[in-house]
């Protein structure tokens, strides 16, 4: 079963998903475009409340809303912080990328990586089409989490305390050694 | 809704974040890079676990497990530049050339 494009924009889904997709894209562009370091963070969020986007379009509801929570409640502020207490040239035009001898290779690089990895895609699954599915419900998804993954939570549970201890006894600032 | 338009923006997300990882010059921007790249892994998860309609919906957990681990990996990875900055006066990744030969 093939999918034409005129059959692509019959579908009213795919408009939204095309409603979702080009700014997530176009967010991720100037994410890593951008010559402004708090225009560049700020793009990542729309970045990523785009792919909550796509999570929502895919059923999954308490992934998508994790997503804004963790990544656009939280993850984002560490970034602002961080490029606070750098100093950073904030809310100006700063020269944030290599020259063109690092860039076009980069590009080059990522443009390759792009093209093997869609060209294998399409190879494998063409024009599969996912199958209809109910919204993932988040008791399903908790029963889950706490009876048949219980082990991988707790372990990421650990990770996460070790990584908070870690964090602080990094960012410490230690206190004069008196000799 | 055919699977390969999820799998292209994830890919695309994912060569956004290769790019910018390597040209970008401010350590804090270059973890930005790393955000986006594992948020392409994400989508791909969440898509082939409605794709193969699976009982255990291992993508959905696996996706909050990564969500989990990049959380930490900011918090860690933000107090290191800022250790760094405090000892260098500087967050530009090419002024740590220390080891270099």
């Amino acid at each position: 079963m093939t999918v034409t494009i005129s059959e692509f924009f019959k579908e009213s889904a795919n408009w939204a998903f095309l409603a979702i997709a080009v700014p997530t894209l176009f967010a991720g562009w100037r994410t890593v475009t951008s010559n402004n370091i708090v225009r560049a963070v700020l793009y990542l969020v729309v970045s990523l409340g785009g792919t909550a986007g796509l999570f929502f379009m895919l059923g999954a509801e308490f992934v998508g809303w994790t997503v804004v929570l963790v990544y656009i409640g939280a993850v984002i502020i560490l970034f602002l912080i961080g490029i606070m207490i750098t100093r950073a040239p904030l809310g100006q035009e700063a020269d944030l990328s290599h020259a063109m001898n690092v860039k076009a290779p980069a590009a080059l690089l990522s443009t390759v990586v792009f093209g093997v990895i869609t060209w294998a895609m399409i190879d494998a699954f063409g024009n599969n089409m996912i199958p209809p599915f109910e919204p993932t419900a988040t008791s399903d998804l908790s029963l889950l989490l706490f009876d048949r993954f219980v082990i991988p939570f707790e372990v990421v549970s650990f990770v996460l305390l070790a990584a908070l201890i870690g964090g602080i006894a990094i960012a410490r600032q230690d206190e004069e050694v008196v000799s | 809704m055919t699977l390969i338009q999820f799998l292209i923006v994830a890919t695309a997300l994912f060569s956004f974040g290769l790019y910018g990882v390597i040209t970008r010059k401010n350590a804090v921007l270059v973890l930005a890079s790393v955000e986006l790249m594992l948020a392409a892994v994400n989508i791909n998860l969440v898509a082939f676990d409605v794709y193969l309609d699976d009982p255990l919906n291992s993508g959905q957990i696996f996706t909050l497990f990564t969500i989990a681990l990049a959380a930490a990996e900011v918090g860690i990875g933000i107090a290191i530049i800022l250790m760094i900055y405090r000892n260098r006066q500087s967050a530009d990744v090419d002024d740590l050339d220390l080891m270099k030969g």
